[in-house]
């Protein structure tokens, strides 16, 4: 490490992420190492995540279990109508996420998934992306695989979907002309200016972040990366963000999901 | 995004400034799009000469001088150069936060000659490669999906790469 002198560097921690990762059991992986973006957090941050009373991400967790059981729509159902305890039901089905939707003709995601369930089955309203109520769900369901291993298919009729991904993984774009490798793969483990960057893996979504104190959705984080870099960021549960979170949900093949992760 | 892509290269942009004149590109003039003149009057190429087989760009960009102090802000400052989002600089010691995705630029000046700095910051990749993370800072075209507040414009002003090299040339 480059010495400074007088420079402030010196009292940013550098996380102890190295090692902390497995080497990934496919061919021509992208990473030598899968490494979830907990272990490239402070050592606070770590024992926040990993202490259920003091995660904040779990009033999330609460506040979707709370809805789980309540009834809307016209047919006067709740989710627990038909999927009963969500703790067996809902268990593993967010390390699969997102899956090829033969209806829909097209991989759906947590989000879109229950927003499904919700129109078709309950006959009722759509939550909106970002809700308080769409991301406790999505929270509390994803919970309900934690420790369950990120095992996506990427063949099949998801094979273009994860194509376009990986393109998109690898387009640089908007005025600062940067893609997400250019951090994420290339770079990760290192200083961006008081940013300590990860391989950018998705088993901790829905993450509460520090900075803006609330869980975040995996969509929403995608915008602000791009936001940066000064790109227009693509939609939430667009085409191409589906295709994204396919591809990135590959790129962490194997890692425990964390849902509710913390994250800085 | 079209608009991008109709370009058929990445222009370069740089004014040549007649005195007391903004740079166009600056005051954001927008840019040049299918079926429009494709490169703005203001808009020209940089000259960009070989030297040694590295190319420079050896004519400065403004007829002002740059001025190394506020190029020491453009080097901090995050919404401009943030040059130390990727690099140390014991120059700028008293900023916290010194980035570590690219090499210190203490001693830059030894490194390089000041046409190659002034190339390094308009265009990195014509010295290094494509693959290389560095943004181009006075370039425009090329990348896709800019938010429109910064479509057709450079991320920093002739000014302020003139600043930024008179920076550079300063770290020996």
């Amino acid at each position: 490490m480059w010495c400074g002198g007088a420079i402030a560097q010196d009292a940013l921690e550098h996380p102890d992420w190295q090692g902390k990762g497995f080497a990934p059991n496919v061919p021509d992986h992208p990473l030598r190492e899968i490494i979830s973006g907990l272990a490239f957090r402070t050592h606070e941050t770590k024992a926040m995540q990993s202490d259920d009373f003091n995660n904040p991400g779990f009033l999330a967790v609460e506040e979707g279990a709370a809805l789980w059981s309540k009834v809307d729509g016209a047919a006067g159902k709740s989710c627990a109508s038909c999927h009963q305890e969500a703790v067996q039901s809902m268990k593993g089905v967010r390390a699969s996420m997102p899956k090829w939707d033969e209806k829909q003709k097209k991989p759906v995601n947590l989000e879109q998934r229950i927003n499904i369930c919700r129109s078709e089955n309950m006959k009722a309203e759509p939550w909106k992306f970002g809700s308080p109520e769409l991301t406790a769900m999505t929270t509390y369901v994803g919970h309900q695989s934690r420790g369950t291993p990120v095992s996506v298919r990427t063949d099949g009729p998801m094979k273009p979907w994860f194509d376009r991904g990986r393109q998109l993984f690898y387009d640089r774009v908007g005025q600062l002309d940067m893609s997400c490798a250019n951090c994420h793969e290339k770079n990760y483990g290192k200083f961006l200016r008081a940013d300590f960057v990860s391989q950018g893996q998705t088993n901790g979504f829905p993450t509460y972040r520090l900075q803006t104190q609330r869980l975040v959705p995996l969509h929403e984080r995608f915008q602000g990366c791009m936001f940066d870099v000064r790109a227009d960021p693509y939609k939430p549960l667009s085409d191409e963000f589906l295709a994204l979170e396919l591809y990135i949900a590959w790129r962490g093949l194997g890692l425990p999901v964390e849902t509710p992760a913390v994250r800085n | 995004m079209r608009r991008e892509a109709a370009l058929s290269a990445a222009v370069i942009a740089v004014i040549f400034t007649a005195p007391g004149r903004l740079p166009a590109v600056a005051q954001g003039a927008a840019a040049p799009s299918a079926g429009v003149a494709p490169i703005a009057p203001a808009l020209l190429a940089v000259k960009v000469v070989e030297e040694n087989g590295v190319p420079g760009v050896p004519q400065a960009l403004t007829e002002k001088p740059g001025d190394p102090q506020a190029g020491a802000k453009v080097a901090v400052d995050r919404r401009l150069g943030n040059c130390l989002g990727c690099h140390q600089i014991s120059a700028l010691g008293n900023e916290q936060f010194h980035g570590e995705v690219g090499p210190s630029l203490d001693g830059a000046a030894t490194r390089w000659t000041v046409p190659q700095l002034r190339m390094i910051v308009v265009d990195p990749k014509k010295i290094f490669s494509d693959e290389t993370v560095m943004p181009s800072f006075y370039r425009v075209g090329g990348p896709g999906r800019v938010r429109p507040e910064f479509q057709g414009k450079p991320i920093l002003t002739a000014q302020q790469v003139e600043d930024l090299v008179a920076f550079l040339a300063a770290q020996k």
